[in-house]
C-alpha cells in the first residue's frame, strides 16, 4: 500500500517550500506596513526623476518618462526577490551549530537551501507585489496623479518576454542567495560579506537607480555582470526600452549567470562542508 | 538635569563598551553601511553625470543638502535607537521594567543603545559634506557655519521627534509599525534634493507637518546664499531649524499621552 504515495524526486523540496510559504504569509499586517512605506518612497523617486526630467533636454534621457515611472514601480514591486539579505534560519543554524542536521538529512543540501531561497523570495514578494502594482496601476489615477501610474507592458510580446525574465531572475536571484548563505559558514556572524553583496545587488541591478540612467562608457559592463539581469533586463522588456528581439539574448545571459553561480555555489558549499567546525555541543 | 546627563552618559559608556566586544563584527558592519549609504551617493552622481543640473541645482549644492541630512540621520538613529526598537520591548512586556525605576522612561530609552555602526554613513555624510565645502560654490563666513551645526542639531532633534512618534503608537499597535520608515528614511531621500523640485503637497508635507525641510533645506539655500526659488524671504534660513526642536517638544507631550494609556501586553 505504500508504494502507491511513493514520492517523487522532488517531493521533499516542495514540502520545504510550501512550510515556508504559510510561515511567511502569517505577517500581513506587516506586509500592510511596507506596502505604504514602498508607495511612498516610489512617489518620492518619482518626483525627482521628474524633476530632472522636466529641467533636461529629451536627447539626454536614455528612456521615455513612462518608462522611468513603470521601472520605478516595478523595482518597489519586487524589492522582496532581490538576494539582498542571508536566510534568518540558516544563519541561526550556522552559529548555534544545528547546521549539523542539515546534514543529516537524506536530501541534497544545495538543493535543500536552493529550496529555501525560492521560499524566501517568492513568498515574501507574493504579498507585496500585487498591492503594489494594483496601487501603482489604479490607485494612482484615482489619487489624480496618473501620469506617475504603472502602464501596462509595452505590447503582448513584451508582457510575456517579462513573464519569463522574471522566472528566470528569481532563479538567479536564489542563487545568489544560496551564495550568500554558504559564506555564512566561513564568517559566522558574516554581516560584512552580506553586505557587500547587498551593495551590489542593489547598485548593480538598477534598484537604487535604473541602469540605463549611468553613463554611457558604464553601460555595457553593467549589462553584462550578472546583477542586470536580476531587476534591470526583466523591467526594460515590460517598459519596452528591451525590444522583444532582444528578449532571446536576455534570457541567455539569466540563465547563463544562474547555472554558473549554482556552479560555483555548489563547489563552495562542498568545500565549506569540508572545513566545517560545528560550533557548540 | 546634571544627575540625569551623568547617568545617560554612564548608559553610553556602557552600550559602547558591549559594542566594542566584537571589534571584527563592528569594523565590517561598520564598512558595510559606509558601502551601501555611498552607492546612494553614487547614484545621485550617476544622475548629474548624465543631466547636469536639476531646476538649476547643481551636483556641488545638492551635496549640501545631501550631507546634512546625511550626518543628521546617522546621529539621530545612534541616539534614538532604543525608540526605534521599543515596538519589541513592548511586545515582550520589558517597558515594565523601565516604569518601575525612578528615572524618566525618556532617559532610560534614550540610553538603551549608542550604536556605534552607524559611524559609517556619518563618515560618508561628512564626506560628501567636506566635498561640497570644497567645491568652491559656498561662501563661507562665521555665521554660515555656525548655521551648519545647529541646522544639524535641530535635525537631530526633528527626527528624534519622528522616533519618538514611531515608538509612540507602538502603544496602540503593539508593534512597531514599518510606516514611519516613510518619513525617517523616506524623509533622508526627499531632503537628500531641495525641497523646491517637489510637488506643493509633498513640500508642505515636510515643512508643516514634519519640519524637515524646515532643518535642511531652508538653512541649505541660506548657507549656500542662493535667492530661494519658493520666495521665502533669506531670513527664513536662520529660524526655520528652530522647527525643529519644537516639533520634538511637541511629540514628547504626544509620547507622555501615550505612557499615560500604556497598559502592558503581560508577557
Amino acid at each position: 500500500m505504500m508504494a502507491a504515495v511513493r514520492p517523487g524526486p522532488l517531493r521533499p523540496y516542495l514540502a520545504i517550500v510550501s512550510a515556508r510559504f504559510r510561515m511567511l504569509l502569517q505577517y500581513r499586517s506587516a506586509a500592510l506596513a511596507g506596502l505604504f512605506t514602498q508607495a511612498f518612497f516610489g512617489v518620492t523617486l518619482i518626483m525627482i526623476y521628474e524633476a530632472f526630467y522636466r529641467s533636461s533636454a529629451a536627447s539626454a534621457q536614455p528612456m521615455v518618462f513612462a518608462q522611468v515611472v513603470s521601472y520605478v514601480w516595478l523595482a518597489q514591486a519586487l524589492l522582496a526577490m532581490l538576494p539582498w539579505n542571508a536566510d534568518a534560519e540558516v544563519r541561526a543554524m550556522v552559529r548555534s551549530g544545528a547546521v549539523a542536521y542539515e546534514l543529516c538529512r537524506p536530501i541534497d543540501l544545495y538543493g535543500l537551501w536552493y529550496a529555501r531561497a525560492v521560499a524566501q523570495r517568492t513568498a515574501p514578494t507574493m504579498l507585496r507585489a500585487a498591492p503594489m502594482a494594483v496601487f501603482a496601476a489604479i490607485g494612482l489615477p484615482l489619487l489624480g496623479l496618473g501620469e506617475w501610474r504603472l502602464e501596462p507592458p509595452a505590447s503582448l510580446a513584451a508582457g510575456a518576454g517579462f513573464a519569463a525574465a522574471l522566472a528566470c531572475a528569481l532563479a538567479l536571484a536564489c542563487a545568489i542567495s544560496v551564495l550568500i548563505n554558504i559564506s555564512l559558514l566561513w564568517t559566522v556572524s558574516g554581516d560584512g560579506i552580506v553586505m557587500l553583496v547587498a551593495t551590489a545587488v542593489s547598485l548593480l541591478s538598477g534598484l537604487v537607480v535604473p541602469l540605463p540612467m549611468f553613463p554611457e562608457w558604464a553601460q555595457p559592463i553593467l549589462r553584462w555582470l550578472p546583477f542586470a539581469g536580476l531587476a534591470d533586463l526583466p523591467f526594460r522588456i515590460y517598459n519596452g526600452h528591451i525590444a522583444p528581439g532582444g528578449l532571446a539574448l536576455a534570457l541567455a545571459q539569466q540563465l547563463g549567470w544562474t547555472i554558473a553561480l549554482i556552479a560555483l555555489g555548489r563547489r563552495l558549499l562542498g568545500r565549506g562542508l569540508r572545513r566545517l567546525v560545528v560550533q557548540g555541543g | 538635569m546634571r544627575d540625569a546627563l551623568r547617568l545617560y552618559l554612564h548608559y553610553v559608556r556602557v552600550s559602547i563598551r558591549s559594542q566594542l566586544q566584537y571589534r571584527a563584527a563592528f569594523v565590517m558592519t561598520s564598512i558595510g553601511v559606509f558601502l551601501i549609504t555611498a552607492s546612494e551617493f553614487v547614484a545621485v552622481w550617476a544622475l548629474f553625470d548624465r543631466f547636469g543640473q536639476v531646476h538649476g541645482w547643481t551636483l556641488p549644492e545638492i551635496a549640501l543638502f545631501y550631507g546634512m541630512i546625511s550626518i543628521t540621520w546617522a546621529l539621530c538613529d545612534a541616539i534614538g535607537r532604543g525608540f526605534e526598537l521599543f515596538g519589541t520591548m513592548i511586545k515582550e512586556g520589558n517597558f515594565d521594567r523601565l516604569l518601575l525605576r525612578p528615572r524618566s522612561t525618556v532617559l532610560q530609552l534614550l540610553g538603551q543603545e549608542l550604536t556605534l555602526r552607524r559611524v559609517g554613513r556619518l563618515l560618508q555624510g561628512m564626506l560628501v559634506l567636506g566635498y561640497a565645502a570644497a567645491a568652491g560654490t559656498i561662501d563661507w563666513t562665521g555665521p554660515r557655519v555656525v548655521l551648519l551645526v545647529a541646522s544639524i542639531a535641530c535635525g537631530v532633534c526633528a527626527f528624534l521627534g519622528v522616533v519618538v512618534l514611531q515608538a509612540t503608537s507602538a502603544f496602540w499597535t503593539v508593534d512597531s509599525l514599518e510606516v514611519w520608515n516613510a518619513f525617517t528614511y523616506g524623509g533622508v531621500t526627499m531632503s537628500q534634493y531641495p525641497l523646491a523640485i517637489y510637488r506643493s503637497w509633498f513640500r508642505g508635507l515636510f515643512t508643516y507637518a514634519i519640519p524637515l525641510g524646515c532643518v535642511n533645506y531652508f538653512p541649505g539655500v541660506a548657507i549656500l546664499g542662493r535667492a530661494d526659488p519658493l520666495g521665502t524671504p533669506a531670513l527664513v534660513g536662520w529660524i526655520a531649524p528652530l522647527a525643529g526642536p519644537v516639533f520634538l517638544i511637541v511629540c514628547l507631550q504626544v509620547w507622555r499621552i501615550g505612557v499615560r494609556h500604556y497598559r502592558s501586553t503581560g508577557s
